[in-house]
């Protein structure tokens, strides 16, 4: 790097609010309300309401707009993916990260330096969501949700294969599926579909209102309804999803014999699946797994990972042993759920 | 390997019984040969490769991925045969050759302590995930998905369309991977025969007897007997060959020594399987020591002396007895014992009576240890696997009762993992509670809901799947017996507890002590 080009680590810091940007003004995902946020996607761990200026892409807004409502910021500015914009001698530009609907990495240039906050992300096709871009950066900001090796998703399709062998194995069992309303519930429709799964997908009420939304915005998923209006009866052998804790709660006994299943990541690791009560585990993670995240620190080509958001300790021994500057960001307020 | 794999991992994750059947079920329909007579011998438990040491599967990992991530991935996952299956790097491209279950059977049967990790490696190379983690788990025999021996020949019984009796008797006439046995449940050639082979025969067993169910009978068509409290087992001899059976067809006589020394050739006998000492039968936690040690050491043989009470006899040297009546078979079980009287077994007595209600005070007052209640036989009863209606009753001594107070309640499995259906209960030491036991059976659907609402609405504390309450239900709880243990804070264990009521009337100040407890040690 030549000494006239400024260092990244002098002007984005870790502050109590999270990440910032110092000559731009704005913190990214902010833990608590600030004058100029930019959020990268709208899970609960990353976006939140309250803050007086809101930076975006279009879907991530019009998700946070869906749960917070009136108090969702003072302004909000949409911007498309690529569009490069310019606060206070900062450029800034959002780029696909995979993860959910909207979601984005955030990409910040200043003075010849590059950096690039993931956010969260995954490298595996989604039909939900624009693939993750990979870019060249000076430092690279990158979540470790997964971060250690024994975290290797395997393909989704053999995933969804396992949940439709159980259907015509237990055909009078209703097929509770945990899965969160943002990303993993459509996810899970949009792979049922492209494995030919044709009949109405039941929802709970918790998950409708984004499941809306997403086809709003052109994503296509099939005949859903809402679980009440099946009769009992017509539950049997049919696939139901619902938020994980609504799964093996109270609810889930008025569904007819229901056979718990849970889409996620943590579902790789059997001692997790069991402790939850799943009878089915399905291992389908909007995150990336090691092997990922590992490939995305070679590929963009940083000098320096920054690693925050989960497992860091593993993920900086792996990348300071490939010779990379690497440190762990210990910032609070993430959640472990997807 | 791959179709195993998945029927290991699937068996893993299926609470209920039925579920477990019927993918047993599918497998074996599904499955070849030899591929699935291998997979029956590991989930009955009689595969075991003495060479396949855990740390041979840790020295593999080790070489293969960074020290450092191994050791942080371990304590995450908290398990060797996941974590190593998980993390094992995989090979891109072509993966080699996935092998069978038969070709990890035979080849490791055979296999020196040093060749294990060289056929080890290349497996793991070849499976999937989940292919690496039911290879590790079976080379290191901890299988544990929940589904016994017995469960297992269920499933085959059901697939094949065959009595689990029928399973039973031929299977210890036969050896892993069963192919008589598959022949036969496909209908290709005749039930195995079992000739002289130390076989197991399905145990007759008795119904339970109520005492208003009593006045429907003839006293004058029975025979009593004690009913002692250890294991059912029947022994069998054939020459040299013994065997010593659970009820369920398991041959524990590897953990019982002195019982197979004792036993005489050429005969199969029915009895109850003790602790005594000096003629007197031991609290039954003495049993459960033998019973949990696989080899017992000598001072183990010494401090517990097993001994079995015959009930019964089946075979007398190469005579079939199963077609006389109860009463002809207690004679020639007197004859044989008076002419090949040995240590360690001893005649079960009859108990002489004229009436029930004589009978009663005598199940009432036998305050032996050991004794449960009374065994009630047709004396022209003949010998019938399995539980027919009828001919065999058990007329247990009511079972103990103590008022005790709910303190922690846990969320079932399965079915019931909405609810919060697992009950801790305690009993007053001064002013103080202490747990008692724990029980999740004995109440109604309808109690269940409201035990689960209260609970809910009365949690003080709570961590994962236990919650805390505040002391104010009284349970009732019935038991069998009560014994000392070292591994409870109370130092007492009840035996066979469940809730028998639930006193929603009761102060919960006025439930038991401890002390009433230990008053009913045995
Ligand atoms: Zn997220
Ligand atoms: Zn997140």
């Amino acid at each position: 790097m030549s000494p006239f080009l400024s260092r990244p680590e002098t002007w984005i810091t870790t502050t109590p609010a999270g990440l910032y940007c110092e000559p731009g003004g704005f913190h990214i995902d902010p833990l608590v309300p600030v004058p100029r946020a930019i959020v990268t996607h709208g899970h609960g761990d990353h976006a939140r309401p309250g803050n007086e200026r809101v930076l975006a892409t279009p879907g991530t807004i019009a998700i946070m707009r869906s749960r917070f409502g009136e108090l969702t910021a003072g302004s909000l500015q949409p911007l498309d993916y690529g569009q490069p914009v310019a606060i206070d001698g900062v450029e800034v530009r959002l780029i696909p990260a995979g993860h959910v609907l909207g979601s984005a990495q955030i990409v910040i240039d200043y003075r010849g330096a590059r950096v690039v906050v993931s956010g969260d992300y995954k490298r595996r096709p989604d039909p939900t969501c624009a693939p993750f871009e990979p870019c060249n950066c000076d430092l690279f900001v990158t979540e470790a949700t997964f971060g250690l090796p024994v975290f290797r998703h395997p393909p989704d399709r053999l995933e969804i294969d396992k949940l439709l062998h159980s259907l015509s194995l237990f055909p009078e069992r209703c097929h509770v599926v945990g899965v969160y309303a943002l990303g993993k519930c459509q996810r899970v429709l949009a792979l049922l579909r492209r494995s030919g799964y044709e009949e109405p997908v039941y929802l709970h009420g918790a998950l409708v209102g984004m499941t809306e939304l997403y086809e709003r915005f052109g994503v296509p998923l099939g005949p859903v309804l809402p679980w009440s209006e099946a009769p009992r009866d017509n539950l049997k052998g049919k696939i139901v999803l619902a938020p994980p804790a609504a799964t093996t709660d109270r609810w889930s006994r008025r569904l007819p014999d229901p056979l718990v299943a849970m889409a996620s990541g943590w579902m790789r690791v059997r001692q997790r699946a069991k402790a939850r009560g799943v009878e089915l585990p399905l291992v389908i993670s909007d995150h990336a797994d090691w092997d990922e995240l590992t490939a995305t620190i070679g590929e963009v080509a940083a000098e320096e990972v920054w690693v925050t958001h989960g497992r860091e300790e593993a993920l900086v021994h792996h990348a300071t042993k490939k010779g990379y500057r690497a440190r762990a960001l210990a910032l609070t307020g993430f959640d472990e759920d997807e | 390997m791959n179709r195993f794999a998945a029927l290991l991992d699937a068996l893993l994750f299926t609470p209920s019984r039925n579920g477990k059947l019927r993918l047993m079920g599918e497998y074996f329909a599904a499955a070849p040969d030899p591929e699935r007579g291998w997979a029956l011998a590991a989930l009955t438990g009689e595969l075991a490769f003495d060479e396949a040491k855990p740390s041979q599967v840790r020295a593999l990992a080790a070489a293969r991925v960074d020290p450092e991530l191994l050791g942080w991935s371990y304590d995450f996952v908290g398990d060797l045969a996941e974590t190593v299956s998980l993390i094992w790097p995989e090979a891109p491209g072509g993966k080699g050759h996935v092998p069978t279950l038969s070709e990890i059977v035979e080849k490791l049967k055979v296999a020196s302590r040093n060749e294990v990790p060289g056929l080890l490696e290349p497996w793991l190379d070849a499976l999937d995930a989940t292919g690496r983690w039911a290879l590790l788990k079976l080379v290191t025999r901890e299988l544990r998905i929940g589904v016994s021996a017995r469960l297992a020949k269920t499933a085959l019984a059901e697939w094949g369309g065959v009595e689990l009796g029928r399973i039973e008797e031929v299977w210890h006439g036969l050896a892993p991977p069963y192919q008589p046995l598959f022949d036969w449940l496909e209908g290709r050639r005749p039930a195995p025969e079992v000739g002289d082979l130390p076989t197991f025969t399905p145990l007759m067993l008795a119904q339970p007897l109520e005492d208003a169910e009593i006045a429907g009978l003839d006293a004058r068509d029975y025979l009593a007997e004690w009913k002692w409290d250890g294991i059912r087992v029947q022994l069998v001899a054939r020459g040299t060959e013994k065997r010593l059976y659970s009820r369920s067809g398991d041959d524990i006589g590897a953990a019982f020594p002195d019982i197979c020394a004792a036993m005489p050739p050429d005969v199969t006998l029915d009895g109850e399987l003790l602790v005594m000492r000096g003629g007197e039968v031991a609290a039954f936690n003495d049993l459960q020591q033998r019973l949990n040690r696989k080899t017992p050491n000598p001072k183990v043989l010494r401090d517990f002396p097993a001994a079995v009470r015959l009930y019964d006899i089946l075979r007398d040297g190469p005579e079939d007895l199963r077609g006389l009546s109860f009463a002809e078979r207690r004679r020639r079980l007197e004859a044989w014992y008076a002419r090949e009287p040995r240590p360690a077994l001893d005649l079960s007595p009859l108990v002489p009576f004229t009436s029930w209600d004589e009978l009663k005070e005598l199940r009432d007052g036998a305050r032996d240890r050991g004794i449960e209640g009374l065994m009630l036989k047709r004396a022209d009863s003949l010998y019938v696997s399995g539980r027919p209606k009828g001919p065999w009753f058990k007329w247990k001594r009511g079972a103990l009762t103590l008022d005790t107070v709910l303190m922690y309640a846990q969320r079932g499995h399965g079915k019931r993992s909405s609810f919060y259906s697992d009950y801790t209960f305690g009993a007053w030491r001064g002013d103080e509670l202490v747990p008692v036991g724990k029980a999740y059976s004995g109440f109604t659907d309808e109690e269940l809901r409201r035990l689960d609402q209260w609970v809910r609405n009365n949690t003080v504390r709570r961590w994962g799947p236990v919650r805390e309450v505040g002391p104010q239900i009284v349970l009732e709880v019935a038991f069998d017996s009560v014994h000392r243990s070292t591994r409870h804070r109370s130092g007492v264990a009840m035996r066979f507890p469940r809730i028998h009521r639930i006193r929603w009337d009761k102060p919960y100040r006025d439930a038991d002590t401890l002390e009433a407890l230990e008053r009913l040690l045995t």
